[in-house]
């Protein structure tokens, strides 16, 4: 089984060394058929690893370096259920994302597909990866076949500002994680995570160790797109290519949130063991933050796709809280929740740019009333689901994974943080759920001064005429497969009771260091049947209800009235203002907000953690 | 051990952040970010350094001998190879943008905001 392990990096890197020799010579659909068998195989590898992962971690030693001693000499891949499930929601979205550029693209170089399996298997090692260079070597790697995949289509300036603010602010927060592992290795002289843990277990927390998690922390925020980290993310998914865009929304940033919840369980949880309060309280504080700002900010974007950057904005802060409360339930909630809302995104993104090629935009004002034709019926119902989806509606995949973190936050003595991430649901479904109702049926005016349009992708593809109906269903299909993924996570039997226990084993640090250094098996926890509370029926109610609301009110009411100077209710119009003129554009700013939110990090820390 | 690389580490990597959030010119900008990468290579090399030791190049020397810590050497090439890569996406996308939109000025691309 261990050998596996390997394969589910291996694979892809070599088909993509393979790709970019010899795809110069083999007709494009031979590449195009080969990289998606590439990312199915993907798919199936990293859930055989998950299902084999469920009672115990799989462990490769590269090259049979085990440690000696418990001393770990190799490198390692540690593989968890939830890496494990995080690298099979990166093959299903590649997979899906290769089947939709089939019919999205009218000709697309080879090296496409070689940027595309690199960026798989880099998110793939970062999953699965047990070693913290190795960590940053993947991070790095994802971080660059990102870059050069969200300027891939270069059609405009906008696209190459997108990509660029991307790739300084990302390449900042890599610097951010080296210094931190050199820090991490200079005190404890290990870069295997269960091996660095056993260092720092017990000991005193001092300033280097602050100084090593705060570097960390903050580097991970930023690839997440963490309030007030998030500026770049919203730039860079807005210009992205459909296919790629599904990968950046549906999979990278969360990547970094497991990262963050990586490093801190398996090194540093056994330092701050008698600080839990400071981590807690800054990173659910974080996590909150972002929702709201990101919820807020999707309202206020007429741009599809710069809608869905700000649903993922703040979703990632959901799953922040979720990791933050430092609870076994919580924990799974957000790896729940990055699965199903990864799909869900996945699939709103291929929506959108679907209703790019047929109705000849990404601008809802500009849609407006376009989708009213029956043809349009089946698309209209994808947003729709999508916006129902984001919206958590009971009893399908989001909604479980918001009850367990509201579980974890009410137990935790976070109580307030329920109606807060309810409200941050009610608003990213509301976004969704508005721009459906102003292009799927001409509801709501057709100006709004207060959104924020962005300049328009020239129409891809060619027009909808020529389009067969089997290229159609050929860019619907990936949409649908994975609504069905995002929808029905929830309802495999038993899946919250398995999710928290094995969250349970991820947080468990001197059980994971015996198992990787010493081989020594925890003895595994009982299942917990999981059953939803009357408290999680009612905050899911209020979630869809507030949702339909808001959109009804946002449309009916005509010009955004909780945002006008006129209406009574438009109390939000100068907070509005002020949040959307922040978000500049200028990476300048983007440096400075990623410095003020890094200093933030050390004063807390730095004074609560000692 | 002493303080010194630490501080150079500190000084580099802020001095490399000032020069990225005041740039007005891409080119430049970059720049600033490989001042940035270089505060992690003497944070790493300043960890592996042992006073009066030689290469780690284990031929010919007895096992006695004083040798700087490898694995950090190794991490800072591959850090090296890491931001190169980085340094010629960004030029790249940098000579993109000046034969599309004839400026290198990150203030007057103003395509994304709200």
């Amino acid at each position: 089984m261990t050998t596996l392990v390997p394969l589910t990096v291996a694979v892809p890197l070599v088909a993509a060394a393979a790709i970019a020799a010899f795809g110069r010579l083999s007709p494009a659909w031979i590449d195009n058929l080969a990289a998606t068998a590439v990312a199915a195989t993907v798919t199936v590898l990293a859930t055989i690893l998950l299902v084999a992962s469920a009672h115990q971690d799989t462990i490769h030693w590269f090259s049979g370096w085990t440690p000696r001693h418990s001393v770990a000499i190799g490198i390692a891949f540690t593989v968890d259920p939830i890496g494990a499930g995080l690298a099979a929601l990166a093959g299903a979205l590649m997979t899906a994302a290769f089947i939709f550029s089939w019919g999205y693209f009218e000709e697309v170089a080879h090296l496409y597909y070689t940027m595309m399996l690199i960026f798989l298997g880099a998110l793939a090692g970062f999953a699965l990866t047990g070693d913290l260079f190795n960590l940053f070597v993947f991070f790095e790697l994802m971080s660059v076949s990102a870059y050069a995949l969200t300027g891939y289509r270069i059609s405009q300036p906008g696209v190459l500002q997108g990509a660029i603010n991307f790739a300084v602010t990302n390449t900042i927060g890599a610097y951010m994680v080296a210094l931190g592992i050199a820090l991490v290795y200079g005190r404890t002289g290990a870069l295997n995570m269960a091996q660095a843990g056993e260092a720092l277990a017990g000991k005193r927390v001092d300033g280097l160790v602050i100084a090593a998690l705060v570097l960390l922390t903050v580097g991970f925020l930023i690839k997440a797109g963490a309030v007030p980290f998030h500026f770049w993310l919203s730039d860079a998914y807005a210009v992205a290519p459909a296919p790629v865009g599904v990968l950046l929304t549906g999979i990278m940033s969360d990547l970094g949130l497991h990262a963050i919840a990586r490093v801190y369980w398996d090194v540093f949880s056994g330092a701050t063991v008698g600080h839990a309060g400071a981590v807690r309280g800054l990173l659910v504080g974080v996590g909150l933050l972002t929702a709201l700002v990101g919820g807020v900010m999707s309202l206020l974007q007429s741009d599809l796709k710069r809608l869905l950057a700000f649903v993922t904005i703040s979703h990632g802060g959901i799953f922040l809280v979720g990791i933050g409360l430092l609870e076994a339930r919580g924990l799974a909630g957000a790896s729940l929740y990055v699965v199903a809302d990864g799909a869900l995104k996945g699939a709103f993104f291929l929506a959108v740019a679907v209703a790019v090629i047929r109705l000849g935009s990404s601008d809802e004002l500009r849609l407006h009333g376009r989708g009213k034709h029956r043809r349009y019926l089946g698309l209209g119902v994808l947003f729709a689901v999508c916006g129902l989806g984001l919206a958590a509606l009971p009893p399908f995949g989001p909604f479980l994974s918001k009850s367990l973190i509201e579980e974890a936050a009410r137990s935790a003595g976070y109580g307030f943080a329920v109606p807060l991430v309810t409200l941050a649901t009610v608003l990213t479904g509301a976004a969704v759920l508005r721009a459906t109702g102003r292009i799927f049926l001409g509801l709501g005016p057709r100006r709004e001064p207060l959104l924020s349009a962005q300049p328009d992708e020239p129409e891809k593809g060619e027009p909808e005429a020529e389009k067969s109906r089997r290229t159609r269903i050929v860019l619907l299909l990936p949409a649908v497969a994975l609504l069905v993924i995002g929808l029905g996570v929830s309802l495999a039997p038993g899946i919250a009771a398995l999710a928290v226990r094995e969250a349970a084993r991820f947080q468990d640090r001197a059980g994971y260091a015996n198992e990787v250094l010493r081989g020594q098996l925890p003895p595994l926890a009982p299942l917990v049947p999981h059953a939803y509370a009357a408290a999680d029926w009612a905050w899911g109610a209020v979630s869809v209800a507030g949702s339909l609301g808001l959109a009804a009110l946002l449309l009916l009411r005509g010009r955004l009235c909780l945002f006008s100077r006129r209406s009574r209710f438009g109390l939000l119009r100068r907070p509005a203002g002020v949040l959307t003129a922040w978000h500049t554009g200028a990476i300048g700013d983007y440096a400075a907000w990623i410095c003020a939110g890094a200093a933030a990090f050390s004063v807390v820390w730095g004074v609560l953690l000692r | 051990m002493s303080y010194l690389p630490f501080a150079i580490a500190g000084w580099l990597f802020f001095v490399g952040l000032y020069g990225v959030v005041t740039s007005r010119n891409y080119i430049h900008l970059t720049v600033c970010l490989t001042v940035m990468q270089s505060s992690t290579y003497v944070v790493l090399l300043a960890i592996g350094y042992r006073n009066g030791a030689t290469a780690p190049i284990f031929a010919g020397i007895s096992r006695s001998t004083k040798t700087v810590d490898p694995v950090v050497q190794a991490l800072t090439l591959t850090d090296i190879v890491v931001s190169v890569v980085v340094v010629a996406l960004l030029l790249s996308l940098t000579m993109d943008m000046f034969t599309r939109a004839k400026t290198v000025d990150p203030d007057e691309v103003r395509e994304l905001s709200g």
